[in-house]
């Protein structure tokens, strides 16, 4: 019998020829970081194990991207302790204010994940980095501190569940509707413990950025891991940015699969999350006409070009409602500056949109646009959980870009089809 | 040592954010965290929680975001142990790190009402419930989170492979 692609890699990074699901193995670790919320405990329990230096200055990287630029007092602290860290270890990898974007992002473009590799990071959405074909896996302070003082950590080989997705996207339907969709079928606790592998002839229809934002929800459905064998989509964005040589790792054709599961996406409409949970999906049309105080477009989920692309093709020409806020926050520096230079930021501002810094801000409820008790928002995060991005009398739709930005000029929730009729895939 | 303590009852699908809300997280103090715990699913429940009492919960329960914050939270308050169907794995691995005593028994989940008084054996998994008379067995924990709970969680486990402590 032979391994998955989540498999092999742990296999390999465990110095084993061959591991099962269920099996206890040591893995090495070739990158690892944490954020501002994160860090300072990881700081905390690293300075509580007693050794001097990280195992490896080149292989950590520390992003300050949830509560930076700082909101107030207390999360100016906690990025001092970051900063005191950094400087006091000489860590080169250090994204600070202006620098930073959010770091799932900011990474995977900056090439500290590459195919083949395993990354670790104190944050739950790490599992971003699978669409890389990388084993990529969110764990919390303390088994980052660990990792960080000797370069190794502990996991359980997951069983892996397979989603095939075959046929043609219809217009509109993005990688963020498909892995709703799935999260939606088999629930916040489908995948618990398990590895997500995505694969299916539609794949090749998506760029890096929709697929980064199907594996980087794998944890909302429970996952261990999000992970899509690296095609040449994937090798040919990757080879330019990686920082250290990689080998590319696939699965045996004979793998065994704890589950399959077979969408066929030609039907498919765009969805929504609608309150409270990541897997109370619906098709848009159902929730149609449901008022919105706020449209949120950013997020590691969601903040990335192609998504502010797909919300300008919405929102040029057009006016943000006015009973609404929109928020649109690209994801890191680098995006930032192309959404300038291809005229997006122009298209923002003209609809009436407040264009920020990158930062995780509102999706954490944190700052940058935090709700009031009984008010809507539709985002394109990853969480609408109660009190997740405000008062726990408020409510977040989850969605793409595309319905977020439409929700914005139609002041409520709509088909993108109701705003603007112009294919958005051609 | 045995854990004795009034129950407290809360659904599935527990999430981080509703343990420890987001706009919490500019603290790592334990006693701090744990003032705003469950704020957001139930603002009288902290209020209710005196020291040495469990949590039960019913399934998935610490799921979404890895803020370890969330067991510090409920370490914090002074919650002795937490008895639930089953468990998100990133708030599973993270409340062993911090001594945070977890039981994974669904027939529990569903027997114990709240306010019941109960009665852990932390080593058996037994749990006693005091005012029905009833007893229920916890799923037998991992050999290996046995192994790093003796040792006092991940940080000790690390200082001895590293040979900062003798063994």
């Amino acid at each position: 019998m032979g391994m998955t692609i989540t498999e092999k890699i742990l296999a390999s990074h465990a110095g084993l020829p061959k591991v099962e699901p269920g099996d206890l193995v040591e893995c090495r670790v070739d990158m690892l970081f944490a954020n501002d919320i994160t860090a300072p405990l990881a700081i905390q329990q690293f300075e509580r194990i007693g050794v001097d230096r990280v195992f490896d200055p080149d292989r950590v990287a520390f992003v300050l991207d949830h509560y930076s630029p700082s909101k107030d007092i207390a999360s100016a602290e906690q990025c001092r302790i970051t900063r005191e860290f950094v400087r006091k270890h000489g860590l080169p990898h250090f994204y600070d204010v202006g620098r930073a974007g959010i770091a799932h992002v900011l990474l995977a473009e900056e090439g500290f994940v590459a195919p083949g590799e395993l990354f670790v990071g104190a944050d739950s959405h790490t599992c971003n980095h699978g669409a890389l074909g990388a084993f990529a896996t969110g764990v919390g302070s303390s088994d980052l501190a660990a990792a960080m003082a000797t370069g190794r950590l502990w996991f359980r080989v997951p069983p892996t569940l397979r989603f095939v997705f075959r046929g043609t996207l219809p217009r509109w339907v993005t990688g963020k509707d498909l892995v709703l969709r799935i999260i939606g079928d088999i629930g916040v606790d489908g995948a618990r413990y398990a590895a997500m592998e995505f694969a299916g002839p539609v794949l090749q229809q998506l760029s890096m950025d929709e697929r980064f934002s199907i594996t980087n929800m794998a944890v909302e459905a429970g996952a261990k891991n999000g992970i899509m064998e690296p095609d040449e989509v994937v090798l040919d964005w990757v080879r330019p940015r990686a920082r250290r040589p990689f080998q590319p790792v696939y699965g045996d054709p004979d793998a065994s699969y704890a589950a399959v599961y077979e969408y066929d996406v030609t039907d498919m409409q765009p969805v929504v999350s609608a309150p409270s949970s990541p897997a109370n999906v619906v098709p848009v049309t159902e929730v149609s006409g449901v008022r919105v105080d706020q449209c949120f477009i950013g997020t590691c989920t969601n903040g990335r070009i192609e998504d502010l692309r797909q919300a300008a093709r919405v929102l040029a020409g057009r006016r943000v409602h006015p009973d609404v806020r929109l928020l649109v926050i690209p994801a890191s520096p680098r995006i930032y500056r192309q959404a300038l230079e291809e005229g997006l930021i122009q298209v923002f501002l003209d609809a009436g949109a407040a264009v920020s810094t990158p930062t995780c801000g509102p999706c954490i409820g944190g700052h940058m646009g935090v709700l009031a008790d009984g008010e809507v928002c539709v985002s394109t995060s990853s969480r609408n959980f109660i009190g997740r991005m405000g008062h726990r009398g408020s409510k977040v739709y989850l969605s793409n870009a595309a319905v977020a930005a439409a929700a914005a000029v139609a002041g409520k929730l709509v088909h993108p089809d109701e705003v603007v009729r112009e294919p958005a895939r051609v | 040592m045995a854990i004795r303590g009034r129950a407290h009852k809360v659904g599935d699908h527990i999430d981080t954010d509703l343990i420890i809300a987001g706009r919490y997280l500019v603290t790592t103090d334990p006693v701090k965290l744990g003032e705003h715990l469950f704020e957001d699913l139930d603002p009288g429940l902290r209020q209710r929680i005196r020291p040495g009492d469990v949590l039960v919960a019913g399934e998935n329960f610490g799921q979404g975001s890895s803020r370890e914050h969330a067991p510090l939270a409920l370490v914090g308050a002074g919650v002795a142990a937490v008895v639930a169907a089953s468990y998100a794995r990133i708030f599973y691995r993270n409340a062993f790190n911090n001594g945070l005593l977890l039981l994974e028994c669904p027939e529990a989940s569903r027997a114990v009402q709240d306010g019941d008084e109960l009665e852990i054996d932390p080593q058996t998994g037994e749990i006693r419930n005091l005012s029905r008379g009833e007893v229920y067995r916890a799923k037998p924990i991992p050999p290996f989170m046995q192994e790093l709970t003796q040792l006092g969680g991940i940080i000790p486990y690390v200082r001895r492979k590293l040979g900062l402590e003798a063994s």
